[in-house]
């Protein structure tokens, strides 16, 4: 099990069980992060790579694994392309040179390679350690590449896992809301699929053109471009990065509605605030982190007007004159599976008796808990390596700001806050505390508690000393649950290209006693 | 190799260490050099003779002469009357007691010629540190044969035919324990050794450790051959410092003579072996907590079954026996099964050894034919009961065994007596009781023993151990209620059907036998609110016997609560009320006209 | 694989091969009693609650961790069993508090379903001062309390941290009556390696651990269970919200160790667990909220839909459908992301719609 850019046992604690259980069991694990989590403890070889070098690190360990001709020749020939352009991307990354770059020593990468190319089985799990970058797609590729290159794919106990962060991301990217593709990941570019969408969906004209991501809308929002935002559920304030930016954009706006459960830092902001049901008090489905839709229950009545959010938006589309008639939200997961193959064979009597992994295209098919067992999803079935160069993180610690700062979550507290804040997590850790190495610490004469003001390029923030050496020298960490002293006040709105994530996990700071 | 005229055996043993043992033979060996008798004479360290109380022991050979109590400034007059001038040293000579005849020569003391010491026979003999004079007594000899000229088939039935039990406690067959762990079928299997002895004055363990701990290696060896095991522990309590690192260095040696290690004598056959220091929980010596523990958990038994033989240490198939369970195997093996089972009753077959202690002239450690009866033990080789006070009972097996009395004095010691009496063979030890003890209070002894020990798992031991505890404190405080001897029984029973360990289920017995046999003692404490024994302080009083008081009025004086009254030359008396019980006035009484009753 | 043949009680059954006693009798509809047995945990015999006869064997074994072994004669409820069972449930009364009325696990408690099976009302053994109080409350964190008064020393805490929470933060300690739960020697639970997922307080048979967040929410027959997902993380654990039929309010949120459907297997973590009192938060939004003069103003629905939908409607007419944009949340349910991303497409005609997946 490789575990990388992920603190399983504190955002994942059931995966983070299981996996220590694995490795009880017999499994070898490796674990890379900058910060000694606590499964680092337990791993075979732990990696405590420079933030931002993922990219580096799995081309050095790559290049172990083409050296010492432990990756899986059958794979590749049968099932993927594109192998002579990994080869000689890798080729630079010796061990030596990795080493420079990620600061590991050399021999743990050649270990780290050995444990994960000999298997038999490997599994690799990460999560926004490795996606929040500016280079985040990359790190991706590099993991799917390493992946590819070892055959660790389509069985059980291989393949390339990210863990979802949150409970439905899954479930909100299959279901199209994402700026280019339709519900099951169908383009909006794709005439066929906008002429399917149209005929299901009342013969209305779908736009072709791809539309605009979350840090790009903010950003238009800031320069006039985009002029209503509706939030349904999200509290951009304390999630986005560039925390000043977030509120004069929304400041900006003509019309900012807002649907949620508490008034958030973002409704506050709004024009419109609309009471939502949540999730104890309607029905519904999640898909989890394996592709897996499961069955939410209805327990409780939603306080005063509340209304389920399913509800508000039928009654707003009613409103505009669509002719929508969902009487529950049976009847809306119908209306999915019949636009969304992957979910076509599933249904809330299937639901019934337990969990779904989708693809699952007939009512009669057992559901997908493993993808690419024979067939990547691609025209000729096969995968290819996207092989792809280390590049040096968009700001990195100088003379001004000498410290690294990144953020995160903690295991009592989830996101913004709002839920655990207001439940008994809330009472357990109550306020913003900023990890400083020991080494730091005593350089600024900084005691355990001791207030600490952090300052990026964009902003500050105050919390209190946590002395650990989970942190290595001259870099902090924050958690983001705190909307007061919010973490996202000192990360830059830079995304990747590709995904257009923002990199929260690499900011320059300067760290001062308050 | 250089040869001596003389060898002076001085006992390095843990009782003779800690009087003075060690410095006894620094000064030997400079008193020696000083007269330039140091190529003639040698000094060796020996293993546990096993009369500790009269260390430290010196024997000088080839006389066989045997001093006890041998100071070390005493080494003077040892190098200059008995090696220089050839007298011997009378003043050190062993004496019973303190005017009885001095005796000479180890052979002719009681206390040894009527032993027949099997696995104590090189103990107080050899060097333990040095493996050649472990070989040159037949060392290594049982091995050699069991490996090649014997198949592990052979070996086991051999194991069977010499009628070895375990000698831990439980008394199963040893042959049949290793069929069942040679049967069981898995890549990987452990031969352990139980040194973890923790019964009160029990040491015959760390006596065969300290003394001969290259026979423990080689009978471990022999049966991880039978069984087909190649790794090994032993399993020592920490509190046995010397016993560690002897074995430490045994192990050591052992391996550098290739008999132990890879490729045992050029055979095919390999045994690592490894020493785990347990922490001292007496539940460790259960040997399912034994192995919890090397494990690295807390030492808490589990449930049987599954056995050991066939999911022991980590899970796989192990065997495990006991210090001198393992020590009586190459000599076994060496001198043939049929050689063992003739000595010993039917089902009871070879020597036991007791660690001898209580009111006896002789305390120490002593191995018997299986057989030999309870009054041989006590009188011949005890020497009887200390001021030949009235015998009373002995307690066998430690604070899992029970109390025997007078009409067992002719019984013969087996595993079968014993538990029909109501006692256990346990680990040996064997507690002589005399008429000043009270049986409620030992039995409460044991049990506070028990009750402490108890590794909290089961409910039955936890729990009720408690309850028998406090029934037998209020008994013995006086508040003792009709119907507790009742539940004392019912409780005792239970617990006994009921406990997971064999700690549990036997931790009743010293209150169940003394019930057995002494219940009118319960009675008198419960029901009269009398200790018979005059022990338990609640329950009597110190009275003065007007017939022997001559008024002379120090009791009053010294006493410090002013509970004694009287006029000089007339009979004193105590009140009651107002005694403390603290004994100070019996001290002072110069006719011993106060007594407690 | 073969099944394997016994009698338990006279009645032949048939068991699955490596199935201990207890195992076969519940497979066959034979109670035997149990206290530091759970189906999910490994078998330790510590209660000997489980004690049943088997013939040709002279001691009695523990059901729930011996193997039924072909051919075995196992009586459950044999006068000797019941004897010692018996004797057992009653030395465990001798501590136990009997302050049943006001235990949170009053109508739960393994060990008052026991002693009620064996007619047990108090125990034969009780002196005076015989009950455990000398341990003082411990609820310092806000997740769980802990009674060790009431520990029954089961254990069954211990392996659950160590099995299926993982993290072996909790052992035995001492020995005798003097034997307890705790964390290592010299701390507290609270800086202890306990992350208060409160696995162990699901599994305590007795009053020792309860939820703090479920005090006087309600006795355990008042409550209705609904099997549900957790909203937190993306693990998708199967949960049980426990409503109190008579107010109608979450009491208490616990887990399923034996669904058959559960992805997490009935563990859970300190959010899943005891993170829901948001729900009942008073500082739920409850009426919709209208911005006016720069404060808000409570308003019917009927007003606020018709602000947002005039508004939308009006800014796609002056600025055209692409100066709206829509977050979806990963909060939310599958039915109300596909119904925002279509209201984005199908009713205002933009593609404008993300959500923070990308963040």
């Amino acid at each position: 099990m490789l575990v990388i850019g992920s603190n399983t046992t504190e955002a994942h604690p059931v995966l983070g069980a299981m996996i220590k259980e694995r490795k009880r069991a017999g499994a070898k694990l490796i674990v890379c992060d900058p910060r000694k989590i606590e499964l680092a403890k337990y791993a075979d070889v732990y990696l405590r790579q420079k933030s931002g070098t993922d990219v580096a690190l799995v081309n050095g360990m790559m290049h172990v694994i083409l050296r010492e001709n432990l990756h899986n020749e059958a794979f590749i020939a049968e099932r993927v392309e594109n192998f002579d352009a990994l080869k000689a991307t890798v080729a630079a990354y010796t061990p030596e040179k990795t080493s420079e770059i990620t600061g590991i020593p050399a021999e743990l990468i050649e270990k780290a390679a050995r444990i994960y190319a000999t298997g038999p089985n490997s599994a690799i799990f990460y999560t926004m350690g490795i996606t929040q970058h500016v280079t985040g797609t990359n790190n991706v590729r590099t993991m799917a590449n390493l992946a590819l290159l070892c055959g660790m794919l389509g069985r059980p106990g291989t393949g390339v896992n990210p863990l979802r962060g949150q409970n439905n991301v899954q479930g909100a990217c299959d279901m199209g809301c994402l700026p280019d593709v339709f519900t099951g990941y169908q383009k909006v570019s794709n005439p066929e699929v906008r002429e399917k969408m149209k005929a299901a969906w009342n013969g209305i004209e779908m736009p072709a053109t791809p539309g605009l991501s979350v840090v790009k809308m903010m950003e238009a929002a800031g320069k006039g471009g985009i002029k209503a935002l509706f939030i349904m559920g999200e509290n951009p304030m304390v999630t986005d990065p560039d925390t000043h930016h977030v509120r004069h954009s929304l400041e900006k706006l003509d019309l900012l509605v807002v649907q949620d459960i508490f008034l958030t830092e973002t409704a506050q902001l709004a024009d419109v605030v609309l009471p939502a049901a949540c999730w104890a008090e309607k029905d519904g489905t999640f898909t989890n982190t394996c592709r897996t839709v499961q069955r939410v229950r209805k327990a409780v009545d939603a306080p005063g007007e509340a209304r389920a959010d399913w509800e508000i938006l039928t009654s707003i589309a009613q409103r505009m004159g669509a002719p929508w008639t969902f009487k529950s939200a049976s009847e809306v997961f119908d209306a999915i599976a019949q636009v969304t193959p992957s979910y076509a064979g599933m249904s809330y009597a299937r639901l019934e008796e337990g969990p779904l992994a989708w693809p699952c295209p007939t009512p009669d098919h057992p559901g997908t808990p493993i993808l690419h067992t024979a067939k990547f999803a691609r025209p000729n079935g096969k995968a290819t390596f996207s092989p792809c160069e280390w590049k040096a993180p968009h700001e990195w610690p100088d003379e001004e700001y000498p410290f690294l700062a990144t953020t995160g979550r903690l295991l009592y507290h989830y996101h913004s806050g709002s839920m655990t804040r207001r439940s008994a997590p809330g009472e357990f850790v109550k306020e913003l505390y900023v990890e400083v190495n020991p080494n730091d610490a005593a350089r600024m004469n900084l005691s355990e508690g001791d207030s600490v003001r952090v300052t990026s390029r964009r902003g500050s923030v105050e919390g209190k000393a946590k002395i650990t050496d989970r942190v290595p020298p001259e870099m902090v960490f924050l958690p983001f649950h705190f909307g007061e002293a919010s973490a996202n006040i000192l990360t830059a709105a830079v995304i990747d290209p590709d995904s257009e994530t923002p990199g929260y996990k690499i900011s320059a700071v300067r760290v001062e006693k308050a | 190799m250089p040869t001596y005229r003389s060898h002076v055996l001085v006992c390095g043993g843990t009782g003779c260490v800690s009087s003075g043992s060690l410095k006894l033979q620094e000064n030997l060996k400079a008193e020696l050099a000083k007269k330039g008798l140091d190529k003639e004479v040698l000094v060796v360290q020996t293993g546990c003779h096993g009369m500790c109380e009269a260390g430290p022991i010196v024997v000088v050979y080839p006389e066989g002469t045997f001093y006890t109590r041998v100071q070390p400034e005493d080494a003077v007059e040892i190098v200059e009357e008995h090696l220089f001038k050839g007298r011997v040293v009378k003043r050190l000579l062993h004496r019973e007691e303190l005017n009885a005849e001095a005796v000479a020569h180890y052979n002719e003391l009681p206390f040894y010629s009527k032993q027949h010491r099997i696995t104590l026979k090189n103990c107080g003999y050899i060097n333990p540190d040095n493996i050649d004079e472990y070989i040159g007594r037949d060392g290594y000899q049982g091995l050699a044969k069991a490996l090649l000229e014997m198949t592990p088939d052979d070996v086991i039935n051999e194991m069977k035919i010499s009628g070895l039990r375990g000698r831990g406690g439980g008394g199963f067959p040893t042959g049949m324990k290793w069929e069942f762990c040679k049967k069981s079928v898995s890549d990987k299997k452990y031969t352990i050794c139980n040194a973890d002895e923790g019964d009160p004055g029990a040491f015959m363990d760390r006596s065969l450790l300290e003394g001969d701990p290259h026979a423990v290696l080689e009978g471990m060896a022999i049966g991880a051959y039978a069984m087909g095991a190649d790794e090994g522990y032993i399993y020592c309590r920490a509190e046995y410092p010397l016993a560690i690192k002897r074995l430490k260095r045994a192990i050591a040696q052992a391996e550098e003579y290739g008999l132990l290690g890879k490729n045992i004598l050029g055979t095919s056959f390999s045994f690592e072996l490894h020493v785990k220091e347990g922490a001292g929980a007496f539940v460790c010596g259960e040997e399912t907590a034994l192995m919890a523990s090397i494990e690295g958990e807390r030492g808490m038994p589990r449930p049987r079954p599954p056995f050991p033989a066939n999911k022991g240490l980590w899970g796989k198939p192990s065997n495990i026996n006991n210090v001198e369970t393992w020590a009586n195997v190459p000599q076994i093996i060496l001198n043939g099964g049929a050689w063992y089972a003739s000595m010993g009753t039917e089902k009871s077959k070879g020597t036991k050894v007791f660690a001898l202690t209580g009111k006896v002239k002789n305390t120490g450690l002593v191995e018997v034919p299986m057989g030999t009866t309870i009054r041989e033990v006590v009188f011949d080789i005890g020497g009887g009961i200390i001021n030949d006070k009235k015998f009373k009972a002995v307690q066998i097996g430690g604070p899992s065994g029970g109390c025997l009395t007078e009409q067992h004095l002719d019984l013969p010691i087996s595993y079968e007596s014993l538990t029909g009496a109501g006692a256990i063979m346990g680990s040996g030890g064997l507690v002589v009781v005399d008429e000043e003890t009270c049986m409620v209070d030992m039995a409460k002894f044991f049990l506070e023993f028990t009750q402490a020990e108890s590794c909290g798992k089961c409910v039955p031991c936890r729990e009720g151990t408690k309850k028998m505890l406090d029934i037998l404190v209020r008994i013995t405080e006086g508040n003792g209620k009709p119907g507790d001897i009742e539940k004392l029984e019912y409780l005792g029973n239970q617990i006994k059907e009921a406990s997971l360990c064999g700690l549990g289920q036997t931790a009743p017995n010293p209150v169940l036998t003394t019930l057995r046999y002494f219940r009118h003692e319960y009675e008198a404490h419960i029901n009269e609110k009398k200790c018979p024994a005059g022990v338990c302080s609640a329950l009597t009083n110190y009275v003065i016997d007007p017939a022997k008081c001559i008024g002379c009025t120090k009791c009053a004086r010294i006493c410090p609560v002013g509970a004694i009254s009287g006029e000089i030359k007339k009979p004193h008396a105590i009140d009651t009320e107002k005694c403390v019980k603290c004994g100070a006035c019996a001290e002072a009484c110069p006719v011993k006209a106060i007594a407690r009753r | 694989m073969q099944g394997i043949e016994a009698i338990i009680n006279g009645k032949k059954i048939i068991a699955e091969p490596g199935m201990t006693i207890l195992q076969a009798a519940r497979a066959n509809g034979i109670h035997i009693p149990t206290l530091c047995d759970h189906p999910v945990l490994k078998p330790v015999g510590a209660c000997r609650v489980c004690l049943v006869e088997v013939e040709k064997n002279p001691k009695l074994l523990t059901a729930c961790s011996t193997p039924l072994n072909p051919g075995m004669v196992v009586h459950t409820h044999s006068p000797r069993v019941l004897e010692a069972r018996r004797a057992v449930v009653e030395l465990l009364l001798v501590r136990h508090p009997l302050d049943c009325f006001s235990c949170s696990s009053n109508g739960q408690c393994e060990l008052q379903d026991v002693a009620y099976e064996l007619g047990i009302k108090e125990s034969r053994f009780a002196d005076e001062g015989d009950t455990c109080r000398s341990y003082a409350l411990e609820d310092a964190n806000p997740f769980y309390v802990r009674d060790m008064n009431k520990c029954i020393l089961c254990g069954r805490c211990i392996r659950t941290c160590d099995s299926l929470a993982q993290y072996h933060a909790i052992d035995f300690q001492n020995r005798g009556i003097k034997t307890m739960v705790q964390p290592p020697v010299g701390k507290d639970l609270e800086n202890s390696d306990c992350t208060f997922c409160g696995q162990c307080v699901q599994m305590c048979p007795v009053g020792a651990l309860s939820e703090k967040t479920s005090i006087g929410q309600g006795r355990p027959w008042e409550m209705e269970k609904v099997k549900t997902v957790c909203s937190y993380c993306g693990v998708g654990c199967e949960l049980n919200i426990l409503v109190n039929k008579k107010t109608g309010r979450i009491a208490n949120v616990k887990t399923d160790y034996t669904s058959q459907t559960a992805l997490n297997e009935g563990r859970a973590c300190v959010k899943g667990r005891f993170a829901w009192q948001f729900v009942h938060s008073d500082e739920r939004l409850t009426k919709p909220l209208i911005r006016e003069n720069g404060t808000f103003r409570e308003a019917s629905w009927d007003e606020a839909l018709n602000v947002v939908v005039g508004r939308l409607v009006q800014i796609r007419e002056e600025h055209g459908p692409d100066t709206i944009g829509f977050f979806s949340s990963a909060r939310c349910t599958n039915e109300e992301n596909f119904l925002l991303q279509r209201l984005a497409r199908e009713v205002i005609g933009t593609n404008n719609v993300d959500h923070c997946a990308h963040l």
